[in-house]
């Protein structure tokens, strides 16, 4: 017993300890944090946006819609990434991790923009046509009869793709950028041993998101607490 | 003389697809007249309502307010005024809906306040007033904080007829505003449309109520599939000896 306790604990500290390779995790959740976030906010304005040409009765911003969604959501985020970082950016000396969430928010967008037009769709007709009736042009209606009350419906929804997103981060190494799954199989390689890092990398996610979770189920709570339909 | 007209309905026409629901309905409204519109399901009823309120698109025929044109098809193609006369134009009428159609995010008293804010008649002040006055008339004082999902339907329905009220209508549409109510709680919904109806309130009603409607209106219509089928005061109509009529009439107040 104590001699297995020995090999696991040197094992530990040979993965994590030695040379600093606790280092290399903490600042890929910072890199992983980083394209996350800059992701997410990308995504919602283009989702926002495609979500808008997507619901408008203009055929040439239904079209743009249309593509921009079929395009990102019919080809792998891995392709997407790498296009838009060795052909679109090739030449642009951007931080490689401020191009990276560029790509995971044009990825990002298409699915925010279902998840918009989703919850527009999802506010009874009537309440546009109350609006409309009150002497509210097209847009005040939207501004401030629709979109507030589609935020709480499409909250969930949005909340399942930031997870979905952050997890998708984990290709960044494909670009060259060290997040936590690409420090975790750096030690992998470094170490050979294979269960430590990896199964390290997988906690890190897996607190990561709880703690997002909790934090998202906090927040719809709030919102909700305004709602007594 | 004398009479100011404020709606000018003439030959709309309306089709859902293939079914056409309005055939060339005509109706005038002068300043002052409650008109109500009565008929079976389908007739067309709300449909008048929703093409007057510029809800839906009507296929033919002419629209005016106060002799300003909304709508017309007299150039031979349906011609719509500019977005900025349809905005003037929306400013003179208002509209009950039968689901309330209140804002669940807003209070009662922001439901009845943003309109008349966001539509730029007046500022927040003098519309939180205006609001809290016509709450005061309505019995609805205390409920200004509340929101509608606190509210039983008859309250709701009040609070949607003060919040059409604080735009200072010329003319009030009335779309079945007691047919989402129990029957319990119509009463204090038709009491408030009979106060305005002794105040001289334009309003047309779209109603199921048919000893209400005999009891408000200057006018009533009776309308089947999608044609008037007769109108006239209230003596007149509900005195007439007409099958068809009496038929639609006995069946409701049997109930």
């Amino acid at each position: 017993m104590a001699q297995w306790w020995a090999g696991v604990s040197e094992t530990f500290a040979r993965c994590f300890i030695n040379e600093g390779r606790y280092k290399l995790l903490i600042s890929g959740i910072g890199v992983t944090i980083k394209v996350s976030l800059l992701a997410i906010v990308l995504g919602m304005v283009i989702g926002f946006l495609i979500a808008l040409c997507n619901l408008s009765k203009k055929k040439p911003l239904k079209i743009i819609g249309k593509v921009y969604t079929d395009v990102i959501r019919g080809t792998p985020s891995v392709t997407q990434l790498m296009i838009i970082y060795f052909v679109v950016f090739a030449t642009i000396n951007w931080a490689k991790w401020i191009i990276a969430a560029i790509a995971f928010g044009i990825n990002s967008g298409a699915y925010v923009s279902e998840i918009i037009r989703a919850g527009i769709l999802s506010i009874d007709r009537g309440q546009t046509e109350a609006g409309r009736s009150l002497g509210l042009t097209a847009k005040q209606t939207m501004m401030y009869i629709v979109i507030p009350q589609a935020v709480k419906n499409i909250f969930p929804a949005m909340g399942n793709e930031f997870i979905t997103l952050i997890k998708e981060t984990a290709i960044v190494g494909y670009v060259g950028l060290m997040d936590i799954q690409k420090a975790g199989d750096f030690i992998k390689s470094a170490t050979y041993e294979a269960f430590m890092p990896l199964v390290g990398t997988a906690i890190i996610y897996f607190v990561l998101i709880k703690l997002l979770t909790i934090a998202l189920t906090k927040y719809e709570a709030y919102l909700r607490k305004s709602e007594k339909r | 003389m004398g009479k100011e007209s404020i709606l000018e309905i003439k030959n709309i026409r309306k089709s859902f697809k293939d079914h056409e629901v309005l055939k060339n309905v005509s109706l005038n409204v002068d300043r002052g007249e409650v008109v109500s519109i009565i008929g079976p399901s389908g007739s067309g009823k709300s449909t008048i309502l929703r093409c007057a309120t510029l809800l839906e698109r009507m296929d033919g025929g002419t629209l005016k307010y106060k002799g300003d044109i909304a709508a017309s098809d007299e150039s031979g193609t349906m011609v719509y005024a500019d977005r900025n006369e349809l905005k003037r134009i929306r400013r003179c009428f208002g509209l009950v809906f039968q689901s309330f159609n209140l804002f669940p995010h807003y209070t009662v008293l922001k439901n009845i306040v943003e309109p008349v804010v966001l539509s730029g008649q007046c500022d927040a002040d003098e519309a939180k007033e205006r609001a809290m006055g016509l709450l005061e008339r309505l019995g609805l004082e205390e409920k200004a904080e509340a929101y509608p999902g606190k509210l039983s339907g008859g309250q709701k329905q009040r609070v949607s007829i003060a919040r059409a009220l604080a735009m200072k209508p010329e003319i009030l549409f009335f779309d079945e505003p007691t047919s989402a109510l129990d029957p319990e709680l119509t009463g204090e919904v038709l009491k408030v449309i009979k106060s305005l109806a002794a105040e001289h309130m334009t309003m047309v009603i779209v109603t199921h109520e048919m000893k209400f409607a005999r009891e408000v209106s200057d006018r009533v219509i009776f309308l089947e599939n999608g044609e008037i089928h007769s109108q006239g005061t209230s003596e007149e109509l509900f005195a007439s000896d007409n099958e068809r009529l009496n038929a639609f009439i006995g069946k409701l107040e049997q109930r």
